[in-house]
């Protein structure tokens, strides 16, 4: 994951809330082996028949509860493949957020109102160590969690972290603590 | 201090802050690609191959085609041939195309017993919230968490919130778990449980049967839940008993088991109280589950609503779903009829729908398919006879998978088709593209299937 730090540049609207993964990227692209090579079915059936238009802008901002459905991290991949490189909406789906934090694609809250103004302004600028984003119409503080911050300023590999803490994860697995549950190659 | 059931299983998992032990990790053909490659690439290993069991079902055909390489759709067959081979690759047991034990990943857990009390369960799918039905932490993650499980067996998880939903009453008669669901997030929204695990509880989810439990355990994302739980009791233990993986010590397992309920006097960051005796059957009208009302309304008109963007989207939806503000649920009539999912596809479920069916005949106007959950459920089906009684109702009949409830293979509804599906998502094109979905539980669907349009199963005989 490469690090972010700044996303500046135009911001493209989705006015819409609780757009699903269905959405996103359609299930008969979720066939591909491959990690990359889905932007160009992001919306697919929307943008195919007319319904919306969208730039390959820097920011991407939509309406509430976006990217509810599935844990497809297809949906992720598709919108950065895209593009995109910061999502702004009043508020995201758990796992799509979780999943755009894991593919360095900016997943950031703001109220309704101040959605308004980013997306009249139309273009902004998002600083991720300060948690603001700026635009004609003012300041905005939006909220990372401060680990995930890390992660994404620092382009960090989650996994290489989690193994740095490889005697605890023994440790846990010595406790006994991990000894109940099936044994899945035993069935 | 009184603990919820959330609290003692996250405190039982914690390896250290936000990094908590996973028990189980279910593996499918379409979220796993990617996970292995970066393995792979990575010159890394999967730590515990034996807390690891993968099955396909995405992408499987339904139609009788019984080894991977025989899979006509090219990109369905590389899948799954890739998920075989990464498998083997890693030393992790599968039950792929061909297998007895085959089946849609979240019902084949329960069915061979590795979905037990107390556990941590992870899946790169989101209807992972079901194990919750058995006093478990599951909830679904995304490729980069599965390649991180795989690799660690351990997960950095945000801590959610906490929320009860104490139903009282009885469900009653011909109200299903799925009403119960249905009506729930009707009543909260399609956002109404994001950042929370959350608890049902009460009598009336007391009195229902594991997999009653569930279906209303799978439905918990729709709700925008991170995971869904039940305290186990009697009834979970008595399904664990006897099964492939049931633990040897079986009784001091449910005596550890019996120490997850929530203590009386836990406390937890919401609490909701619902009234099951007043839920009915339920029909969904629009394009997300939380767009749902009785059998015995009317297609809500937007111009009643309170907010723009509530009005904006149910205009949208009703113009997608081809369907008039005003018009009597009964009146809607589906020309297809999908039973199956991870929702509703389970013995009990055929079974419930089979009573309903039973020597009438699908109405001329519909095209009815039953998708049992597993290669088990179609044999137990098989072995009831449940297979003639659809047949001759004339079902067709296939073999286990996610089948029409995405829509990956070629169980697909046309353009503008209308369908009765006991699965768990109606947005748009989820069945097919420009397909209409209507959610309802399996009695729902097989009355429809018969009469043409739906009905109110309580006055339906
Ligand atoms: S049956 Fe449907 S919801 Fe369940 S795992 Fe399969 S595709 Fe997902």
């Amino acid at each position: 994951m490469r690090p972010i730090d700044v996303i500046e540049g135009k911001v493209s609207v989705l006015d819409r809330a609780d757009v699903d993964t269905d959405q996103i990227i359609p299930k008969q692209f979720l066939k591909r082996v491959e990690r990359t090579g889905f932007g160009e079915f992001l919306f697919y059936d929307w943008i195919r028949d007319g319904e919306i238009e969208l730039e390959p802008n820097p920011i991407l901002l939509t309406g509430a509860n976006f990217g509810c459905g599935s844990s497809r991290e297809h949906a992720p991949w598709a919108l950065e493949d895209f593009g995109f490189e910061a999502i702004v909406a009043p508020s995201f789906a758990d796992i799509f957020y979780s999943n755009c934090t894991k593919v360095g694609l900016l997943p950031a809250i703001l109220d309704e109102e101040h959605c308004r103004a980013v997306a009249e302004a139309g273009e902004a600028r998002i600083d991720v160590d300060d948690e603001t984003i700026t635009c004609a119409a003012g300041v905005f503080k939006f909220e990372v969690e401060p680990d995930v911050k890390h992660r994404l300023l620092n382009g960090l590999d989650d996994i290489g972290i989690t193994l740095e803490n490889g005697a605890a994860i023994d440790a846990f697995e010595g406790s006994g603590a991990s000894g109940y549950g099936p044994v899945t190659t035993a069935l | 201090m009184p603990q919820t059931m959330f609290d003692k299983l996250w405190e039982a998992h914690e390896v250290s802050e936000n990094l908590i032990y996973i028990d189980l990790h279910l593996v499918h053909e379409v979220t796993s690609p990617q996970a292995f490659d970066g393995l792979r690439l990575a010159g890394r290993a999967v730590r515990r191959p034996d807390k690891t069991i993968a099955t396909a079902d995405h992408n499987v055909p339904t139609d009788g085609t019984m080894a991977a390489r025989l899979i006509a759709d090219q990109l369905s067959r590389v899948q799954v041939e890739t998920l075989e081979r990464n498998c083997e690759e890693f030393g992790i047991p599968i039950y792929s195309l061909g297998s007895e034990r085959q089946g849609i990943v979240h019902v084949i857990g329960p069915e061979l017993g590795v979905t037990q009390p107390g556990m941590t369960i992870v899946c790169g799918d989101s209807h992972t919230s079901t194990h919750g039905a058995f006093g478990s932490l599951a909830f679904g993650i995304g490729t980069s968490e599965v390649e991180h499980v795989l690799a660690t067996q351990c997960l950095g998880q945000r801590k959610p919130k906490t929320m009860r939903i104490n139903y009282s009453g009885e469900l009653g008669f011909g109200v299903t778990a799925k009403d119960l669901i249905l009506a729930t997030i009707g009543r909260l929204g399609t956002g109404g449980m994001v950042g929370h695990a959350v608890e049902y509880a009460g009598p009336a989810i007391e009195s229902l049967s594991m997999p009653g439990r569930m279906t209303v355990c799978n439905m918990t994302i729709e709700g925008g839940g991170r995971a869904g739980m039940i305290a186990p009791d009697e009834k979970t233990f008595e399904w664990v008993r006897g099964r492939p993986a049931a633990p040897n010590d079986f009784d001091a397992a449910v005596e550890r088991w019996r120490r997850l309920a929530s203590d009386e006097g836990a406390s937890f960051d919401t609490e909701i109280d619902v009234d099951a005796g007043a839920i009915s059957p339920m029909v969904t009208w629009g394009t997300n589950p939380g767009m749902v009302v009785q059998v015995t309304d009317s297609v809500p008109d937007p111009a009643q609503m309170d907010s723009p963007a509530d009005r904006e989207s149910a205009e949208r939806a009703l113009a997608y779903m081809g369907l008039d503000a005003g018009t009597p649920m009964t009146e809607v009539a589906p020309e297809r009829v999908f039973i199956g999912s991870c929702t509703n596809s389970r013995i009990e479920d055929l079974r419930e729908a089979a009573e309903i069916v039973d020597g009438r005949k699908v109405a001329g106007s519909v095209r009815a398919m039953v998708v049992p959950g597993s290669q088990q459920v179609k044999a137990d089906a098989e072995a009831e006879g449940l297979h003639e009684v659809f047949r001759s109702a004339g079902f067709e009949w296939r073999e286990a998978g996610c089948s029409m409830c995405l829509g990956m293979n070629p169980d697909i509804l046309v353009e503008g088709e209308r369908c009765a599906s006991t699965s768990n998502r109606n947005f748009e094109g989820r069945q097919g593209k420009g397909g209409r979905t209507h959610l309802v539980s399996p009695k729902m669907a097989a009355a429809a299937a018969i009469e043409g349009h739906f009905v109110d199963i309580r006055d339906w005989s």
